[in-house]
C-alpha cells in the first residue's frame, strides 16, 4: 500500500514541475518587451539595462525559469505591479473568503447531490429517477453566473430576503456572514450538486448490479438497508475521487460567483488582476490553484487506497 | 447432431444502424438534437431572422419592456434584445465548435501517439496532459485569455487549449485497448507502417467515444465562452454574444430584468441541447454506459 501511495506522490512531482513551467511560460506569451513598457517614455538605456538586470531578463530563458522557481519555492510569488503588495499577502487575504464560499458550496452540493443520486439509482426507471435526472441535467446546463443574476433579482430585489452582494467575515458577525454567503454558495453548489448526483447514481447503479447485493436481497434484508448499508458505502469510494475532481470546478465556479455577488475573494482577485494587467498576481493565483488542486487530488488518491480494502491489503 | 440455427448475414442489423435506431428511440436525445439543429439554423440564418440591426443603438427605445415591436425588449442602448440574441447564437456556436475543433485537432493525435507508442512518448504526453488538467478549466482559460488579450478568437484558443487534455486522455486510453486487438497485430504482421496502422485501424475504432466527448465538450465550451464574455474576456462590445449581454444586463437587473432573462435562457437551452445530444450518443454508441 505504501508503495502505491509513494508512486502517486512521485507522479505528482513532474506534473508540478510542468505546471510551473507552463505558468512561467505564460508571461513569455505577452506581446512586446515588458522592460520597454516599464521604462516609461524617455527609454533611458541605463534604466532599461538596470530593469533587465533587476528582473533577470538579461539571462537566458531556462536560467530565468530556475531563478523564478527558486523564488516560488521560497514562497516569494512576486509583488503586484499596481499596489506593490506581495502576491502571497494578497492571496492570504482573499483565500479565506473563497474557502468559506467553497466549503458552503460543497456542503450544499453534497446535501443535494448524494441523496438525489442514491434515490434516483434505487428507483431506476421510475418517475423519481426521471425527475432527478431532469433536475441534474438542468443544473449542469444553467450558467451559474446567470443563476446568480436571477436569484439576486428574485430573492434580493423582489422578496428582500437575502443581501444581494458583499461579504461579512464570520468573525465579525457569524449569522450575517452565513446569510450573505447563502445565495452565492447555492449558485456555486447547484452545478456541482448536479454533477455529483449523476456520478452517485452511476456508482450506485454499478454496485446495485453486483452479486453481493443480490445475495443481500435474497437473504430478505430490507431494501433500505441494502441500499444504504451495502450499496451506498461501496459506491462512496469512487465518489471520493469525483469530489476531489469537482474541487477544481469549485474554484473555477467561485471566479464567476464572486464576480456576480461582488465578493472580495480569490476569484475576484484574478479577474481584477487580469484587467489591471497585473500578471504576477495572475500567475500567483493560477499557481496556487494548480498546486492545491494537485494536492487535493493526491489526498483523494490516498484516501481511495485507504477506503478500498483490496488496494489497502496489496 | 443438433445444428445451430444460421442467421443470414444480411438480416443482422449493422452496428451503425442499431446505434441510430437506439438514438431515435431516446426521446431526450432526439429533443437534444432538435435543439442543437435549431441553434445551428438560427446562427446560420441570423441576418434574415433578426428583426433589427443588433448593434444599432436607438436612444428613443432605451430599456423598453417586451412588447409587439420588441418581443424580448430592448437593452440599455435601445438595441433589440431578440436581434442581439439571434446574432449572439453565432458567437456561442462558433466558440463551441471552433474551440472543440482545436481541442480535437491537437488532443486526438497526441493521444494516439501516446497510446500507440507508449514508453517515453506516452510519459511526456501524459504528464503534459496531467499538468494542463491540474489547472481548473475556466481558470486556465481566463489566464490564457488574459495573456493573449481579450477577443473572441483568443477566447476560442484559450478554451480549445484548456479542453485539449481531456481528448488526449480519452484517445490514449482507447488507443491502448485497440492496439492490443488481433486486427492491429495482423496489420503489423503484414508489414504496415505505424502511421498507416494508426490512421486506418486505430483512429476509426477510437472515434465513437471521441464524438460523444466532443458533443459534451461543446456544451462546456459554450458555457466557457459565455463566462469569458461575461467577465469581459471574450466577445467585445458592441458585437453581441450571450455572455457579454449578461455582463451589461447584470447592472440593470432591477430596472430591466428581460435583459438578463432571455440571453440566459438561450445559453441554458443551447447547453442543454448539446448535453442531451452527448448523453444520447453515448447511450447509443456504448451499451455499457448507464
Amino acid at each position: 500500500m505504501l508503495r502505491i501511495i509513494a508512486n502517486r506522490v512521485l507522479v505528482a512531482i513532474p506534473t508540478l514541475i510542468l505546471v510551473s513551467m507552463m505558468i512561467f511560460g505564460l508571461q513569455k506569451m505577452l506581446p512586446g518587451d515588458p522592460v520597454l513598457a516599464m521604462a516609461g517614455e524617455d527609454q533611458n538605456p541605463q534604466v532599461i539595462a538596470m530593469l533587465r538586470a533587476k528582473y533577470h531578463l538579461d539571462e537566458p530563458v531556462p536560467a530565468q525559469y530556475v531563478l523564478w522557481m527558486k523564488d516560488m519555492l521560497r514562497g516569494d510569488l512576486g509583488a503586484s505591479i499596481r499596489t506593490d503588495v506581495p502576491v502571497t499577502t494578497l492571496i492570504a487575504q482573499k483565500l479565506p473568503v473563497t474557502l468559506q464560499l467553497a466549503v458552503m458550496g460543497m456542503i450544499l452540493a453534497i446535501g443535494i447531490g448524494l441523496p438525489l443520486g442514491v434515490l434516483s439509482a434505487a428507483n431506476k426507471g421510475r418517475a423519481l429517477d426521471y425527475g432527478a435526472n431532469v433536475l441534474a441535467l438542468s443544473g449542469m446546463s444553467i450558467p451559474n453566473f446567470w443563476l446568480g443574476i436571477i436569484l439576486i433579482f428574485v430573492v434580493s430585489v423582489r422578496w428582500h430576503l437575502l443581501p444581494s452582494s458583499g461579504y461579512v467575515s464570520p468573525s465579525e458577525d457569524f449569522w450575517m456572514s452565513i446569510k450573505t454567503m447563502l445565495m452565492p454558495a447555492f449558485v456555486l453548489g447547484a452545478a456541482l450538486g448536479a454533477q455529483l448526483m449523476r456520478h452517485t447514481r452511476s456508482a450506485m447503479l454499478s454496485v446495485l448490479r453486483t452479486d453481493y447485493i443480490r445475495t443481500a436481497r435474497a437473504k430478505g434484508l430490507l431494501r433500505g438497508t441494502v441500499v444504504i448499508k451495502h450499496a451506498f458505502r461501496n459506491a462512496l469510494i469512487p465518489i471520493v475521487t469525483v469530489l476531489a475532481l469537482l474541487f477544481g470546478e469549485l474554484l473555477a465556479g467561485a471566479v464567476l460567483t464572486e464576480q456576480v455577488f461582488t465578493i472580495p475573494g480569490f476569484g475576484k482577485l484574478i479577474v481584477d488582476a487580469v484587467f489591471n494587467r497585473d500578471y504576477a498576481v495572475v500567475q500567483g493565483v493560477v499557481l496556487v490553484t494548480a498546486v492545491s488542486f494537485i494536492v487535493v487530488n493526491l489526498f483523494a488518491d490516498v484516501l481511495y487506497i485507504l477506503l478500498n480494502p483490496r488496494l489497502r491489503r496489496s | 447432431m443438433a445444428t445451430l440455427p444460421v442467421i443470414a448475414a444480411e438480416k443482422l442489423p449493422r452496428r451503425r444502424h442499431r446505434g441510430l435506431a437506439k438514438f431515435m428511440k431516446n426521446r431526450a436525445a432526439v429533443a437534444g438534437a432538435l435543439i442543437v439543429a435549431l441553434v445551428v439554423l438560427v446562427a446560420l440564418f441570423a441576418p434574415w431572422l433578426a428583426p433589427y440591426d443588433p448593434v444599432q443603438a436607438s436612444f428613443m427605445t432605451v430599456r423598453k419592456a417586451p412588447d409587439a415591436a420588441h418581443w424580448f425588449g430592448t437593452d440599455e442602448l435601445g438595441r433589440d434584445v431578440l436581434s442581439r440574441m439571434i446574432w449572439g447564437a453565432r458567437a456561442s456556436l462558433l466558440a463551441g465548435v471552433v474551440s472543440v475543433g482545436i481541442a480535437v485537432a491537437i488532443g486526438v493525435p497526441l493521444g494516439l501517439l501516446a497510446g500507440y507508442f507508449g514508453k517515453l512518448v506516452d510519459g511526456v504526453i501524459s504528464r503534459l496532459a496531467d499538468a494542463l488538467l491540474s489547472i481548473p478549466f475556466l481558470i486556465l482559460a481566463i489566464a490564457l485569455a488574459a495573456f493573449l488579450g481579450p477577443s473572441l478568437t483568443n477566447a476560442m484558443i484559450a478554451i480549445g487549449v484548456s479542453a485539449m487534455p481531456r481528448f488526449v486522455r480519452l484517445t490514449r486510453g482507447q488507443a491502448l485497448s485497440v492496439k492490443a486487438e488481433d486486427y492491429v497485430e495482423g496489420a503489423r504482421a503484414i508489414g504496415l507502417g505505424d502511421f498507416r496502422i494508426i490512421v486506418r485501424y486505430i483512429l476509426p475504432n477510437v472515434l465513437p467515444p471521441i464524438i460523444v466527448q466532443a458533443s459534451l465538450t461543446v456544451a462546456m465550451a459554450i458555457i466557457a465562452e459565455a463566462s469569458l464574455s461575461f467577465l469581459g474576456l471574450g466577445q467585445l462590445p458592441p458585437a453581441p454574444s450571450w455572455g457579454s449581454m449578461l455582463n451589461t444586463a447584470k447592472d440593470f437587473v432591477d430596472q430591466a430584468p428581460w435583459m438578463s432573462i432571455f440571453p440566459g435562457i438561450a445559453i441554458f437551452l443551447a447547453v442543454l441541447g448539446f448535453n442531451l445530444l452527448g448523453d444520447g450518443l453515448r447511450d447509443a454508441l456504448d451499451p455499457r454506459e448507464l
